[in-house]
C-alpha cells in the first residue's frame, strides 16, 4: 500500500518543528544565515535542509491571511528524477518514499534539473558530494514509525497514511468546511500524482506552488526512449543497405566500363 | 620525408599555458568542492560545462560519422582525404567530453557506475553508454594512423612487431564499424534532445517540443560537413596542406538540404503546436530565437546556395561559420538561456569554469598538433596511394 502524508494548511501554526524534527533525525547540520525579516528560516532548502516552511502573507476574499505551506520532497508517483537518474539511484518504492542510493549515484546531477518541484540538492561545499533530499523516513517507515516531521507536529497538520485513504479524507474536510479550503487537494493529480497531498484556504499559485498539468513530466522523454531499439536496428539495416547498393553499383559500373573497352578493342 | 611547414613555437606555449591554467581550478575542486570552483547552484545544477562541453562537444564532433558515412557508406571517394581529420577531431571532441565529465560530476570516480548500474528509462544513460561505444569505435577508426606511422619508425622495440596485421584487422571490420559509428551517433545525437524533454516545465516553449531529438539529429548532421569545412581551413593555414575547393564546396552544397529540412520541421512543429505566435510575442527571448534562426539557419542556407559563395573558399569558410555559431547558440539555448531555474536564482558562468573549458579545448588542439605532425592526416590520400 502507498502511503502518503496530507498537509492541512489551515492547521499548521507555523512552529517549524517538523524542520527541526527532520534535521534531527537525518542528523543535519545547522546553516548559518541572517534574518530576512520574516519567521521563515533558512531562506531555502538545501543539502542540509530537507523541509522547510514558508510563510506568505496575502489578501484572499477582501481578508488578510498568513498561509505557512510545508516544502519537501513530494515523492512524487511518477518521479522525473527517478526516470532521469542515469545509475537509477533514485527508485520510486512501492511504499510511497522515493529512494536514494548514494552507493549508486555518480553526482550527475540530472535529478535536480528534472525535478518539476525543484527538490534535489547537492553538497556544494563537499570534495565528494552526494544529492540530498527528503527520504520521507523510510527507515523510519521501515521500523513501522511515521515520519519524523508527521510525529513531531503538534497541531495535526500532518497527517500519515495510505495514500487513497488520505485523498478522501481530504475531500471529505474539503465538504464539510466548503468556505475554510479551496477546493483543490494539490496532489492528486499534478505531474501523475504525488505522495505528499496538500489543502490550503487560498489557491496554491498564490503560496508559491508551481502549477502543474496532471501528466507526469516523464510522458515525452517515455515515448522517445521507446523508439530507441527500432532506430538502432533501423539505422544500421539501412546504412548496410545503402553500402550493399553502392558497391553493387559500382561493379556494374567498372563492368560496364570494361566492356565498352573490350568492345573499343573489337572495333 | 613529410615536410613542416611552421612548427608553431608560440602557438604550442599559449596553448600550453592555458592548459596548466586550466589544472588549478581543477586542484581547488577536489580540496573544495564545486561549489569553489563554479557559480552552479541548487538553482542552476547545469551550467557552462554541460552546455558548451556536452551539448556543443557532442553536436561539434558529429564531423565524425558524417563524412565517414559519405565516404565509406555512400562511397563518395571525393571526401577521402577529409575523412580521416573529421574523425581525428570527432575522436578527441568525445575524449574532451569525457574529461570534462570527470570534472562536473560530483562522483567522478563512479563514473564507470553508468555501465554497471542500468536505468535503461534514462535519456542520459543511453548518452553514456552511445558515448563511450562511440568513442571506442572513434579511436579504432583513427587506428589506422597510428599503425600505419607505427609500421614505418625504424625504433627498437616498435620495428619488431608487424603492425601491418592490426591494420589488416581493422580495414576488414572497417564497414561495420562506420556502419556501428553511424547507428550510434544517430541515438544519442538525438538523445541529448530527449533529455530536454524531461523539462516540460522549465525548457520554454519556443524551444521545448516531443520532436526535439529529431532537431537535435538533423542540426548535428548538418553541422558536421561545416565543422570540417571550418576545420580543414584552419589546418590549412597552420599546416599549409591545401583542400582542393570541389570538395569544399561538395561539402557546402550538402548543408541547406539538411538546415532547409531541419527549418521546416522546426516551423512547422510550432504551428501545429499552435505556438507560432511566441515567435513575435515571447519578448525578449524570442530574440535568442531569431538570432539563432536568421544568422546560423536562414542566412548560411541563401549563402551556400549560391554556386558564387560555394566557389570561393572564404564564402564556404564563413557561411560554416555561421552554421557552427547557429548551433552552438541553439545548444546554449536550450540547455541554458532558455532552461528555467529555480526561482530566486542567478547564474553567469564563473572564470574558473570556462578556464577548464578553455583548457581542455587547449588539449584537444595540442594533440591534434601532434598528430598532424607525427602521423599522415591530411597527406592521407597521398599515403595511401604509395
Amino acid at each position: 500500500m502507498s502511503k502518503g502524508v496530507l498537509y492541512d494548511a489551515t492547521k499548521c501554526i507555523g512552529c517549524r518543528a517538523c524542520q527541526v524534527a527532520c534535521k534531527q533525525w537525518n542528523e543535519l547540520p545547522a546553516e548559518t544565515t541572517t534574518n530576512s525579516g520574516t519567521y521563515e528560516n533558512p531562506p531555502r532548502m538545501s543539502a542540509y535542509t530537507f523541509t522547510k516552511i514558508n510563510f506568505t502573507e496575502l489578501e484572499h476574499n477582501g481578508k488578510f491571511q498568513w498561509v505557512f505551506n510545508k516544502q519537501q520532497c513530494m515523492h512524487c508517483q511518477e518521479p522525473g528524477c527517478a526516470e532521469a537518474c542515469i545509475v537509477g539511484a533514485l527508485v520510486k518504492t512501492e511504499e510511497g518514499p522515493v529512494t536514494y542510493d548514494e552507493g549508486k549515484c555518480i553526482g550527475c546531477r540530472y535529478c535536480m534539473v528534472a525535478c518539476p518541484f525543484g527538490i534535489p540538492n547537492f553538497e556544494w561545499d563537499k570534495p565528494l558530494p552526494w544529492i540530498r533530499k527528503c527520504t520521507f523516513c523510510a527507515d523510519r517507515q521501515g521500523a513501522g514509525l511515521k515520519p519524523a516531521c508527521v510525529t513531531t507536529c503538534p497541531t495535526g497538520a500532518l497527517k500519515f497514511g495510505n495514500r487513497d485513504e488520505l485523498i478522501a479524507e481530504a475531500r471529505r474536510r474539503i465538504a464539510e468546511h466548503p468556505g475554510t479550503y479551496v477546493n483543490h487537494i494539490y496532489g492528486e493529480n499534478e505531474v501523475g500524482g504525488t505522495s505528499w497531498l496538500y489543502l490550503s484556504p487560498v489557491p496554491f499559485e498564490e503560496i508559491g506552488f508551481p502549477t502543474l498539468p496532471s501528466a507526469p513530466v516523464t510522458i515525452n522523454a517515455e515515448r522517445a526512449m521507446a523508439a530507441v531499439p527500432p532506430v538502432l536496428v533501423g539505422v544500421a539495416a539501412a546504412m548496410a543497405g545503402i553500402y550493399w547498393l553502392v558497391q553493387r553499383q559500382q561493379k556494374i559500373g567498372q563492368k560496364a566500363g570494361e566492356e565498352e573497352k573490350q568492345k573499343e578493342k573489337v572495333k | 620525408m613529410r615536410q613542416l611547414r611552421q612548427s608553431l613555437p608560440t602557438g604550442t606555449f599559449i596553448l600550453g599555458c592555458l592548459v596548466i591554467l586550466g589544472l588549478i581550478p581543477m586542484v581547488l575542486r577536489y580540496i573544495n568542492g564545486l561549489g569553489a570552483i563554479s557559480n552552479l547552484s541548487d538553482g542552476r545544477p547545469w551550467g557552462f560545462w554541460i552546455s558548451f562541453d556536452l551539448y556543443c562537444g557532442v553536436a561539434l564532433a558529429a564531423g565524425g560519422f558524417t563524412l565517414a558515412g559519405v565516404v565509406y557508406i555512400f562511397g563518395r571517394e571525393k571526401y577521402h582525404s577529409v575523412a580521416r581529420p573529421a574523425i581525428l577531431t570527432a575522436f578527441l571532441g568525445y575524449l574532451l567530453v569525457i574529461l570534462a565529465l570527470l570534472v562536473d560530476l560530483g562522483q567522478p570516480w563512479y563514473i564507470w557506475h553508468a555501465i554497471i548500474y542500468w536505468n535503461i528509462h534514462s535519456p542520459l544513460f543511453e548518452v553514456a553508454i552511445c558515448v563511450m561505444t562511440y568513442t571506442a569505435v572513434l579511436a579504432l577508426e583513427f587506428s589506422p594512423a597510428v599503425f600505419e606511422r607505427l609500421s614505418e619508425l625504424n625504433l627498437p622495440v616498435i620495428r619488431r612487431f608487424n603492425w601491418r596485421i592490426p591494420l589488416r584487422v581493422i580495414r576488414a571490420i572497417q564497414i561495420p564499424l562506420v556502419i556501428a559509428g553511424i547507428a550510434l551517433s544517430t541515438l544519442h545525437q538525438s538523445s541529448l534532445g530527449t533529455m530536454l524533454l524531461m523539462m516540460p516545465q522549465s525548457l520554454h516553449p519556443l524551444w521545448y517540443t516531443p520532436v526535439l531529438p529529431l532537431l537535435f539529429l538533423l542540426s548535428a548532421i548538418a553541422v558536421g560537413p561545416a565543422m570540417v569545412i571550418f576545420e580543414s581551413t584552419l589546418s590549412n593555414r597552420v599546416f599549409g596542406h591545401e583542400l582542393a575547393i570541389d570538395v569544399l564546396s561538395g561539402l557546402g552544397r550538402a548543408i541547406p538540404y539538411i538546415l532547409g529540412l531541419y527549418l521546416l520541421l522546426k516551423l512547422v512543429d510550432l504551428l501545429v503546436a499552435g505556438e507560432l505566435g511566441l515567435i513575435f510575442t515571447a519578448y525578449p527571448i524570442n530574440l535568442l530565437w531569431w538570432t539563432e534562426i536568421i544568422i546560423g539557419v536562414v542566412t548560411p542556407i541563401i549563402l551556400l546556395s549560391r554556386p558564387a559563395i560555394r566557389q570561393s573558399r572564404r564564402g564556404v569558410f564563413w557561411s560554416s561559420v555561421l552554421v557552427i555559431f547557429g548551433l552552438v547558440l541553439n545548444r546554449f539555448n536550450v540547455s541554458m538561456l532558455a532552461l528555467g531555474m529555480r526561482p530566486g536564482f542567478n547564474y553567469f558562468p564563473h572564470w574558473m569554469e570556462i578556464a577548464i573549458s578553455v583548457a581542455l579545448v587547449a588539449d584537444a588542439l595540442l594533440v591534434i598538433w601532434l598528430s598532424y605532425r607525427f602521423l599522415h592526416i591530411a597527406e592521407h590520400e597521398e599515403a595511401v596511394a604509395e
